[in-house]
């Protein structure tokens, strides 16, 4: 489990989801930027890493019970994605680190959320 | 089709080449089906099952009708599409075939999960497809009986 705020720390992230709950944790992480992935094999409750940007990552993360995204590489999703993700529920976060460095920074710290070729 | 012992019974139109909506259908199949009081686990099922579908219907196919039948053992999803068909539903059914254009998969699908994503989700899955014609998929997910009255 990994609050909100050691992912800000952590990743030197930006929160985009301001109004988002403060007290936000994360039971695992799931990395991908393929929505079909992250529907096949992320577990419930899982921090999504991803360098996609568009509002079908909202969609697929409430869809599969996901509890947050973090935007890799500088990324950041229109304001229309990021008003449908404070609906949601789901908070928003952007990191400039590149994928590969944020899940190194995110490994030992939280396990891998991904269950589908165990 | 809604039965005597149906609880709740819906139909969403889908419409193929509507990216911008893609997964709403799914989104609110969701919302509706919490709101019915049914098990997070078959609810999560179902809304996977729903975007799956929705995406394929989106990316392949004219238009659709999904219909959503619950009733206290089950959750009936049929999705029923005018489109292409497929030609080899054994080969599509693999998990990573794929035909999608770029523009599919820069959205995050067209990886060749949707079919077999459906199918693992589902309890019971049947699929009927006719070159020319379209594609009905029909899938029953068990609630193991938590429904609200």
């Amino acid at each position: 489990m990994i609050a909100l705020k050691d992912v800000l720390a952590l990743l030197e992230g930006e929160l985009l989801t301001p109004a988002t709950d403060p007290g936000a944790a994360f039971l695992k992480v799931f990395a991908s930027d393929l929505m079909s992935d992250v529907l096949n094999s992320a577990e419930p409750g899982s921090l999504l890493l991803t360098g996609l940007a568009n509002g079908h990552v909202v969609r697929t993360c409430s869809v599969a019970d996901l509890a947050g995204v973090v935007f890799v590489q500088g990324k950041r999703p229109a304001p229309d994605v990021i008003a449908d993700a404070l609906t949601k529920g789901i908070p928003l976060i952007a990191t400039r680190m590149t994928m590969f460095e944020a899940c190194l920074r995110m490994a030992g710290t939280v396990e891998d959320g991904g269950h589908g070729h165990r | 089709m809604a039965t005597a012992e149906s609880v709740y019974h819906r139909e969403f139109p889908v419409r193929g080449g509507d990216f911008a909506k893609a997964g709403s259908v799914a989104c609110e199949i969701k919302e509706l089906l919490k709101d019915l009081g049914l098990a997070p686990a078959a609810v999560r099922r179902t809304a996977i099952v729903a975007y799956e579908a929705e995406m394929n219907v989106i990316m392949y196919a004219r238009e659709a009708k999904m219909a959503l039948t619950v009733s206290p053992e089950v959750i009936r999803l049929t999705i029923d599409d005018s489109g292409p068909g497929i030609p080899d539903v054994e080969l599509a059914m693999t998990e990573g075939y794929s035909t999608a254009t770029a523009e599919m998969r820069e959205l995050g699908f067209g990886a060749g999960m949707g079919l077999p994503n459906i199918k693992k989700n589902a309890d019971e899955f049947a699929i009927d497809s006719e070159v020319g014609r379209g594609t009905r998929l029909d899938v029953v997910i068990r609630t193991n009986g938590h429904v609200t009255p």
